[in-house]
C-alpha cells in the first residue's frame, strides 16, 4: 500500500468566466504520504482543494483516487468511458471524484477535509461535533430515524461505538476535558485540532487540509507536526495539505506541489523544490531581467 | 429608547460625576424625543362638540407629565437599575467570558414540560372546579384548545426553524393542507377521522417534500420570500378550485369527532348512554381537548426523540454551517427535505384536529396572520426550545384573551375605558418589550443533545440562527 499512487490529478483545468485559477494541473499523491500544495496567494491552491473535494466542478481534468492498492487504477480508462462515478476493482475500487457531489465524495470516497477559515459547529458541543462527523453511519444504524425513534437496539449500541470513537480523537488532540463545552468556546488552536479530529472521524484515506497551522503559536505548530505525523503512521490514512508555514511543510511533507498562476512550477521532495529556481522567483520576486527567462521556462513547461 | 447607542460609549471607564453627566445628557435627548413624538399624538386632541364641529383641545400638562416621567425612567436606567450602572458598581470580573453554564441536571425542560403536561391533564378538572360546573368552564376548556393547537402548531414549526435554521413564513399552508385534507376526506369518502389524520399527514409531509425542492439553493430573505409566497398560492388554490374545495364558501358539515366509533350525542348508542353519564355537550369538548393535547404531547416526543437521533443532530449542524455539513458526507439535499417534511407532517395532523373542532373550514382561516403568528411563537420562545415555545404559545394566545378580561383597569382609568381597544397595543408593546429584553426569546440556551460527563446549556450568543 504504502508507496502506490493514491490520488491521481490530470489535466485538471478550473475556470471562473474568463479567468482561468488552474490551467492544466497534473500530479500524483502516494499513500502513506503528505502532500503538500504550496504556492504564493493566489496561486490556486484552495481551488485545487475544491475541486478535490467536490465543492467545484471542474471545467476541464479528471481526479481519480483508489482504494484498496494503485491497481484500482486499471480501471481509470474504462471508468471514465463509462460514464461511472466508481468502478470496483477486485477489493478495491476507483473513485472519480470530479463527477461526485461534495457529500459523496466525503461518504464513499472516503476525502475529508478542514477548511482554511475553520468551520466547526460552535453551537454544539465538541462531542457533538464529533458525532455529526460519524452521521453517515448513525443514520443507518438508526434505520433512518425509523428504529431510532422507537428506541430499538441496534442505534444504541451503535451510538456508544461512535461516542468511543470521538473519545479516542478528544484524547489524541488533548480536549477530554473540554468535551461538553462548546466547539465556539474553544481557543483557537483547539478548534483547528478538533476540525482535524472531526474529518478524521469520517475515517477518510485522504485527509486535505488547508493551511492547519495559520495562526497557531510555535508550541502548538510542533504539537500539529506530531498529530499529522501520527495520522499519517498510525491511522493509515494519507495527507494533502495546504501551507504557507514553510517550516512545517519542510519538516512534515514527503512531498511537495508547488503552484503558481494556477500551474504547476515545481514538483519533488522538500528539499528539491527549496532548491528550484522557479520557486524561488515565485516566492521572492526576481530582477527584471529574469523575469522573462524565467517565464519563458514557465511557458515551455506548460 | 432613541438615545441608547449613545449611553454604552459615555459608561465605559468614567468617573461618577461624568457618568452621572452623562446620564442626564442621554435622558435630556430621551425627552426630546418623546416631546417630538407626543407633540402630534397627546398635545392635540380633537374632538367633536355639540354642533359636530371639530374643536382642538390643547394638553400640555399630560404631555409635560409624559416627558418628565420619560426622563425620570432613562435616568434611573442609566444610573440606578440598568445593567451598565450595576456592572459599574460592581467588581470587575475575570476577562474571559464564559459562555457556558454549568446547568444542573434537571434542566428547564426536563422539569417544565412534565409540570407543563400534569397541568394541561388536570385542566378541565381544575376549570369546572373554579367555574362551578362544566358547562360553566367552556370558555376556559375551548381557550386550552386553541393554545394546545398553536403550542403542536409552534413544536411542527421548531423543527424548520428552530432547528435546520430554515425561516419557513408559508407554515399555514401545511396546516391548511390537513384541515382540507379531512375535510374533503370525510365529506366525499365518509372516512373516519382515525382513518383521516394519518392520511391528512402524510399529504402535509408530502406538500413538504415538494415545497422543499424548489427551495433548497435559496437561503435568508429568499427561502423567506418563496414559502410565504407558497403559503399564499395554497389559500388562493383554496379559493378557485371551487369543485372541490368550495371555493371561499369553505366546506361545511364536516363530522364531528367521535370516542373511537362512538359519537357524542344523546341517542341511546352514544358516548353519555354508553358510559352512564348524563348526556352534555361538554363531554366532546372536553374529548377535543385531551385529544390535542396527546397529538401535542406526541409532537413534543417525536421532536425531541429526533433531535437525539444523527437526523436531528443533521438539522442542527445544517443551521450551523450547511458547507462544513457537507464536506462531512452529510446529504445536505434530503436532511434540508426531511426538516420540511417532518415541520409539515404536524402541521397537517394539528390541521386536521382544527376541521374535526370546527366542523367548518375556509380559506379565511389560513392566511398570512397565522403563520406570523406561529412564527412569533416559535421567535419568542427562543428557538429550538420546547417549554420556550409552551410559555410563548400561551402568552401569545391567551394573553390577547386575558386583556379582554382587564376590567379592573376601568378604576384607573375611569369608565369610558375599554380595555378590549387596547389589546392589541398592549400586546405590541409587550412584544417590543420581549425584543429589548430577551432578543433571542424567552429560552435563549441550547441544550446538548449528548454529553460525556456534565450537562451544560450552550449560551444563544454561540448558537447560529441559521440562513434565515
Amino acid at each position: 500500500m504504502k508507496g502506490e499512487t493514491l490520488l491521481r490529478v490530470e489535466h485538471l483545468t478550473m475556470r471562473f468566466g474568463g479567468l482561468t485559477a488552474i490551467n492544466d494541473l497534473s500530479f500524483e499523491a502516494k499513500a502513506g504520504d503528505i502532500t503538500a500544495l504550496i504556492g504564493p496567494n493566489g496561486a490556486g491552491k484552495t481551488t485545487v482543494f475544491n475541486c478535490i473535494t467536490g465543492f467545484y466542478k471542474p471545467s476541464e481534468g479528471r481526479i481519480a483516487l483508489a482504494h484498496g492498492g494503485e491497481q484500482a487504477f486499471a480501471a481509470v480508462e474504462e471508468a471514465t468511458a463509462r460514464g461511472a462515478r466508481t468502478v470496483t476493482v477486485g477489493d478495491g475500487a476507483i473513485h472519480l471524484l470530479e463527477r461526485m457531489p461534495d457529500f459523496v465524495v466525503n461518504q464513499h470516497a472516503k476525502v475529508a477535509r478542514t477548511f482554511q477559515n475553520i468551520r466547526l459547529f460552535s453551537g454544539m458541543t465538541v462531542l457533538e461535533n464529533l458525532l455529526v462527523a460519524q452521521h453517515n453511519v448513525l443514520m443507518r444504524a438508526s434505520g433512518y430515524s425509523v428504529f431510532g425513534i422507537l428506541g430499538l437496539s441496534p442505534y444504541t449500541s451503535r451510538q456508544k461505538e461512535a461516542i468511543e470513537l470521538a473519545k479516542l480523537w478528544l484524547d489524541r488532540i488533548g480536549l477530554t476535558d473540554r468535551a461538553d463545552d462548546p466547539a465556539g468556546d474553544l481557543p483557537y488552536g483547539a478548534q483547528r485540532r478538533l476540525e482535524i479530529a472531526r474529518a478524521m472521524c469520517t475515517k477518510p484515506v485522504l485527509l486535505c487540509l488547508d493551511e492547519p497551522a495559520a495562526g497557531l503559536n510555535p508550541r502548538e505548530s510542533l504539537e500539529l507536526n506530531t498529530l499529522l505525523r501520527t495520522i499519517r503512521d498510525q491511522d493509515g490514512t494519507s495527507l494533502l495539505l495546504i501551507e504557507h508555514d514553510m517550516t512545517v511543510v519542510m519538516e512534515i511533507s514527503d512531498h511537495v506541489v508547488v503552484l503558481d498562476y494556477g500551474v504547476k512550477i515545481s514538483d519533488g521532495a522538500p528539499t528539491e523544490v527549496r532548491n528550484d529556481p522557479k520557486v524561488i522567483a515565485a516566492y521572492l520576486g526576481v530582477e527584471d531581467e529574469e523575469v522573462a527567462a524565467v517565464e519563458a521556462e514557465v511557458e515551455g513547461r506548460a | 429608547m432613541a438615545a441608547v447607542p449613545q449611553s454604552t460609549a459615555a459608561t465605559a471607564a468614567t468617573s461618577v460625576p461624568d457618568r452621572l453627566m452623562a446620564a442626564v445628557k442621554d435622558a435630556g435627548f430621551a425627552t426630546i424625543v418623546t416631546l417630538g413624538l407626543c407633540i402630534p399624538l397627546v398635545t392635540l386632541r380633537t374632538d367633536a362638540d355639540e354642533g359636530g364641529r371639530l374643536t382642538l383641545i390643547p394638553r400640555f400638562g399630560l404631555t409635560a407629565v409624559l416627558c418628565l416621567l420619560v426622563f425620570l425612567a432613562r435616568l434611573g436606567y442609566l444610573t440606578i437599575w440598568g445593567k451598565e450602572a450595576r456592572a459599574s458598581r460592581r467588581p470587575p470580573s475575570r476577562g474571559e467570558a464564559i459562555k457556558t453554564v454549568a446547568a444542573p441536571r434537571y434542566t428547564l425542560t426536563s422539569v417544565g414540560l412534565p409540570i407543563a403536561l400534569g397541568f394541561a391533564i388536570a385542566y378541565p378538572a381544575l376549570m369546572t372546579l373554579a367555574n362551578g360546573g362544566l358547562s360553566e368552564a367552556r370558555y376556559w376548556i375551548d381557550l386550552g384548545i386553541l393554545v394546545l393547537t398553536y403550542v403542536m402548531l409552534g413544536w411542527g414549526l421548531n423543527v424548520v426553524v428552530g432547528l435546520a435554521g430554515l425561516l419557513d413564513l408559508g407554515y399555514v399552508a401545511f396546516y391548511a393542507i390537513g384541515a382540507y385534507s379531512y375535510a374533503i376526506l370525510s365529506t366525499t369518502f365518509h372516512l373516519s377521522f382515525w382513518i383521516c389524520l394519518p392520511i391528512a399527514g402524510i399529504l402535509a409531509a408530502t406538500w413538504g417534500v415538494l415545497l422543499g425542492f424548489p427551495v433548497l439553493r435559496l437561503r435568508g430573505d429568499y427561502l423567506a420570500i418563496v414559502t410565504l409566497a407558497f403559503g399564499e398560492i395554497i389559500r388562493l388554490v383554496l379559493i378557485n378550485w371551487v369543485p372541490v374545495t368550495n371555493g371561499g364558501a369553505g366546506i361545511a358539515s364536516i363530522p364531528r369527532a367521535s370516542f373511537f366509533g362512538i359519537p357524542f350525542n344523546d341517542d341511546d348508542n352514544g358516548f353519555a348512554a354508553l358510559f352512564g353519564l348524563e348526556f352534555s355537550p361538554m363531554h366532546r369538548i372536553v374529548f377535543l381537548f385531551y385529544l390535542i393535547l396527546a397529538l401535542a404531547t406526541l409532537t413534543s416526543i417525536v421532536t425531541t426523540r429526533l433531535r437525539r437521533l444523527p437526523v436531528g443532530r443533521a438539522w442542527e449542524a445544517l443551521r450551523e454551517d450547511e458547507i462544513a455539513c457537507r464536506s462531512l458526507g452529510i446529504n445536505t439535499t434530503t436532511t434540508k427535505l426531511s426538516a420540511f417534511a417532518t415541520g409539515a407532517l404536524f402541521g397537517g395532523l394539528a390541521g386536521s384536529f382544527f376541521a374535526v373542532r370546527q366542523g367548518f373550514v375556509s380559506p379565511e382561516s389560513f392566511n398570512f396572520l397565522e403563520s406570523a403568528i406561529i412564527l412569533a411563537i416559535v421567535v419568542l420562545g427562543g428557538m429550538g426550545s420546547q417549554i420556550g415555545v409552551v410559555v410563548a404559545a400561551v402568552v401569545m394566545i391567551a394573553g390577547p384573551e386575558m386583556l379582554r378580561n382587564l376590567d379592573f383597569l376601568k378604576t384607573i382609568f375611569g369608565d369610558n375605558f375599554d380595555p378590549n381597544e387596547y389589546r392589541l397595543l398592549i400586546f405590541g408593546l409587550a412584544m417590543v418589550v420581549m425584543m429589548i429584553w430577551r432578543p433571542r426569546g424567552l429560552v435563549s440556551t441550547r441544550e446538548p443533545t449528548v454529553f460525556l460527563k456534565e450537562r451544560k446549556s450552550i449560551s444563544g450568543d454561540l448558537v447560529k440562527e441559521g440562513h434565515g
